[in-house]
């Protein structure tokens, strides 16, 4: 199917909420791919099962800080430099291309990069959501390499990474896109075209725009979008769970770096002010919510805030003392929450000191 | 011995202060011209005050001119936008995602140049002079008298832009330069927006600062005059001619500020209902509180601080629907006098059930006698529960808050308020806007990446808040009473360094004033 210009609002919108919290600002995102369009191109989104097995699928994306990408945009022609680079690695034309996560800006760079190179792009990605780091995927859990990892500035210079594992890709990567100014286009975890059907989480682009335009129609007349959420994911196939996880307003915010990362914790009070508090920690996404000691939902399920009156979803960066939220959970599907998966991505990963439950029977 | 003056769309209010105390107030209509409305209202307001001109030691002016000029489209001039970035930032050029009337008024001359720098202070690219001369004289040849340039990373380091600057004065005598950096914070669309809206009203600004200037000259008062920016704070005429667009959120602003001052509350929900709507805020250690959600002006994305506002339909004019089951959206607005009831109109409106229930005398009450009172029961009911509704989602926490009642339309509350632990209507409510100016202090502020790492946390935060400090007495503020406001700390993701965002913003009372 084509991307056309009056589905952007909802597929940036729905990018944010898959982002829980990270992944960037979608209003770049959402303005990048109208540049793309306007200007007279055309994004194709691939069904996974429209791939030969031996095609060559490669996900693009964009590698930094999200507090750069606001000053220094993404670069579609940049990540069209990184791909012909992967093309001559590997001595053949690229098939598609496929996000590496469907959250945030991510879920829209590679449809400019496909528009602007006439490549289709697989409706799948490597995370179902956003997470921080490059190991972080399905296809690193399930066997496919990480390397080469090509990383491009704007500048027109290039670093290839070719680790031993994706853990030392990830680390290894990131200095180079620090170097580079803290933000770089990159492509790796080149696969076939059988492992792009079998190794991704699918369906996660036309997700995005599902979610975006439930919550735009629901603006539109009016109604709860809540609601509307709620009655989405039970009607998905296979059904995700869907928990309204609080109803309130930010009354505690801090954030400090560690390990490199953004990490922080906010308070949630009721509106009333009675009842227990909610605790979010959060490192760029929202890693876990509790209610006084009872947690609710963990990584890698999706942990989303959003405006309690718009539902419009709140990146990390956007939380401010005193903004009326509503904390949503959202069951990520059976690929994400297998035992290789949980040692990944599992709250233990993030400094979460507690197996992983789904959060259909959290908080029971 | 001080006055205020808020120049509104509708209204010009000007109140005149000694130390802490009102001494007059009026309001008056605003002029086309601006400028003798104020005359108008100053000369009014000292008369008022038994006061002569001369012993008027300053003027503050509050104005939303500029705004409604953006929003408008009116008064606005061409413009010349250069942006220092290449190879950088190509996916989203300048005015990307403008409405398409407001760029026909500004035109789309455009140059991205070579620059920037990263969020480090590295730069991207050498500045090109060939690049930046090329522009000038295609700037200059379509004659083009401000220009708005903006760099990437600008808030860390402005000598890009200032290079420019210079080089473009050098090649086009007379031209007006606004540089992001002296307008925005951080993120490239917002800034330069903000800054291409500045540039787009450099001759308004000399026109209506002009006007105060002549105003105030033909009235007599020869005292320095300032003008209320978006947080509250002074700037001096000669820096609003420069940054007209630190005005947008003025408005709001007074009257909280107003609204602070009156009640002497630090913390608060303000409540201004004028003719049409009711705009609540949230005062916070005498400041309102911000919005947090980027704030279009005019359909233009831009990250100035505004106060965090609500607006609901509720007004002095509100049309009164289904038995008082429904009140506005719409209202008679300013033409309350000609076709409320209580005016021997035939428009039923809000006012006219404060009148019918007591809760108010206006016009004449007879002209409401024979109103239903279960419809002036369920109106007035109705009023009360659409302004605690408003209150309610304004509040950060559950405890009563205290509510201050500004504008007109305070007539409207008969009763107790859920959500407020007490309801004032102070003395002067209707002129919170020019009290708000009149007490305004003067601000700087410090926005930009910090690395903690070698210098430490404490120290940078003490070189931040020495840099607000300074900030705020360059303004004009007396060193002796600069305190620092707020202090915003964002760590940056993924970067080295303990790379942290720091926002500092620091306040004074403006030199030679003490407490006054």
């Amino acid at each position: 199917m084509d991307i056309t210009l009056d589905r952007l609002h909802d597929l940036a919108r729905g990018a944010a909420f898959l982002g829980t919290g990270g992944g960037g600002d979608p209003y770049i995102g959402r303005l990048m791919l109208q540049q793309q369009l306007s200007g007279g191109g055309r994004v194709r989104l691939i069904d996974p099962s429209e791939l030969d097995d031996d095609a060559l699928v490669v996900p693009v994306a964009n590698m930094g800080a999200p507090t750069v990408l606001v000053e220094r945009f993404p670069n579609g022609p940049s990540a069209v430099q990184a791909v012909r680079k992967m093309e001559r690695l590997l001595g053949r034309k690229v098939d598609a291309l496929m996000p590496i996560e469907a959250g945030g800006v991510n879920c829209t760079l590679p449809l400019v990069v496909g528009s602007l190179m006439n490549l289709p792009v697989v409706d799948a990605d490597g995370m179902g959501r956003a997470f921080p780091e490059l190991q972080m995927t399905t296809f690193s859990i399930y066997g496919v390499a990480g390397s080469p990892v090509v990383i491009h500035d704007e500048h027109g210079n290039d670093v290839v990474v070719s680790a031993v594992d994706d853990k030392t890709s990830e680390w290894l990567a990131r200095v180079v896109c620090m170097r580079m100014g803290g933000k770089a286009e990159i492509t790796l975890y080149p696969m076939s075209g059988r492992d792009a059907k079998t190794k991704s989480v699918p369906y996660t682009v036309s997700l995005a725009l599902q979610i975006g335009g439930v919550l735009g129609a629901a603006r539109s007349t009016k109604s709860d979008p809540f609601a509307a959420l709620d009655g989405f994911f039970r009607a998905a196939r296979p059904p995700r769970c869907f928990k309204v996880l609080f109803d309130g307003k930010v009354t505690d915010l801090w954030r400090e770096t560690t390990r490199g990362f953004a990490v922080g914790h906010l308070v949630l009070g009721t509106l009333d002010g009675t009842g227990t508090p909610m605790d979010i920690d959060f490192q760029n996404e929202y890693l876990s919510a509790r209610i006084g000691e009872l947690y609710v939902a963990t990584t890698p399920d999706l942990i989303c805030i959003l405006d309690r009156e718009t539902a419009e979803p709140i990146t990390t960066e956007g939380l401010r003392y005193g903004q009326r939220v509503k904390v949503v959970g959202v069951g990520v599907p059976p690929v994400m929450r297998t035992p290789e998966a949980l040692a990944v991505w599992g709250p233990r990963v993030f400094g979460v000191e507690r197996d992983y439950i789904p959060i259909e029977h959290m908080g029971d | 011995m001080r006055i205020g003056v808020d120049v509104g769309g509708t209204n010009t209010d000007a109140v005149v202060m000694h130390g802490g105390q009102v001494v007059a107030a009026i309001k008056s209509p605003t002029t086309e011209d601006v400028g003798s409305g104020i005359v108008q209202a100053v000369r009014e307001v000292l008369a008022q005050a038994s006061v002569a001109a001369t012993a008027i030691t300053s003027v503050m002016i509050g104005t939303t001119q500029f705004t409604n000029a953006i929003v408008e489209r009116k008064r606005l001039v061409e413009v010349g936008i250069i942006r220092l970035a290449l190879p950088a930032t190509t996916s989203l050029p300048p005015l990307v995602d403008w409405p398409a009337d407001l760029v026909e008024k500004i035109g789309r001359n455009v140059v991205m140049a070579h620059g920037g720098y990263e969020y480090d202070g590295r730069e991207i690219s050498a500045l090109r002079q060939d690049e930046i001369i090329a522009a000038a004289r295609r700037f200059k040849s379509a004659g083009i008298r401000s220009v708005a340039i903006s760099s990437v990373f600008a808030p860390m380091n402005q000598n890009m832009e200032k290079r420019a600057a210079d080089m473009l004065r050098a090649e086009i005598p007379g031209v007006a330069v606004t540089m992001s950096s002296n307008i925005g914070r951080i993120g490239m669309v917002e800034r330069e927006n903000a800054a291409v809206m500045n540039a787009s009203l450099m001759e308004l600004s000399k026109r209506v600062v002009g006007a105060f200037r002549t105003a105030l000259k033909e009235i007599g008062v020869t005292a320095p005059f300032f003008i209320s920016q978006n947080d509250g704070t002074l700037m001096t005429s000669d820096f609003v001619e420069t940054y007209p667009v630190l005005t947008f959120a003025s408005g709001p602003t007074n009257s909280m500020r107003g609204a602070a001052f009156l009640t002497q509350f630090k913390d608060a929900i303000v409540v201004d209902i004028g003719g049409t709507t009711t705009d609540v805020g949230v005062l916070s250690q005498g400041f309102p509180r911000e919005s947090s959600v980027a704030v279009d002006v005019g359909g233009v994305k831009t990250n100035f601080r505004m106060p965090d506002i609500l607006s609901i339909g509720l007004g002095g004019g509100s049309l009164v629907r289904d038995d008082g089951a429904r009140i506005g959206p719409d209202s008679v607005g300013f033409e309350l006098p000609k076709y409320g009831k209580v005016f021997g109109g035939d428009t039923l409106t809000t006012t006219d059930l404060a009148v019918a229930s007591g809760a108010a005398r206006i016009g004449n009450p007879a002209l409401v006698a024979e109103l239903s009172s279960s419809v002036v029961a369920r109106g007035m009911e109705r009023i009360h529960l659409m302004l605690e509704e408003a209150i309610d989602r304004v509040k950060t926490t559950s405890a009563d808050m205290k509510v201050v009642l500004v504008g007109g339309g305070g007539v409207l509350v008969s009763r107790k308020l859920k959500g407020a632990s007490e309801v004032i209507l102070p003395k002067h409510a209707g002129v919170a806007n020019a009290i708000g100016a009149a007490i305004a202090q003067v601000g700087g502020e410090v926005d930009r990446v910090f690395s903690y790492e070698g210098q430490g946390r404490e120290l940078a935060l003490d070189g931040a808040k020495r840099e607000a400090a300074d900030r705020a007495i360059a303004a004009g503020a007396d060193p002796a009473s600069v305190t620092i406001l707020e202090v915003e700390e964002v760590p940056l993701a993924y970067l080295p360094g303990g790379a942290v965002r720091v926002r500092v913003k620091a306040v004074g009372n403006l030199a030679g004033h003490g407490a006054d």
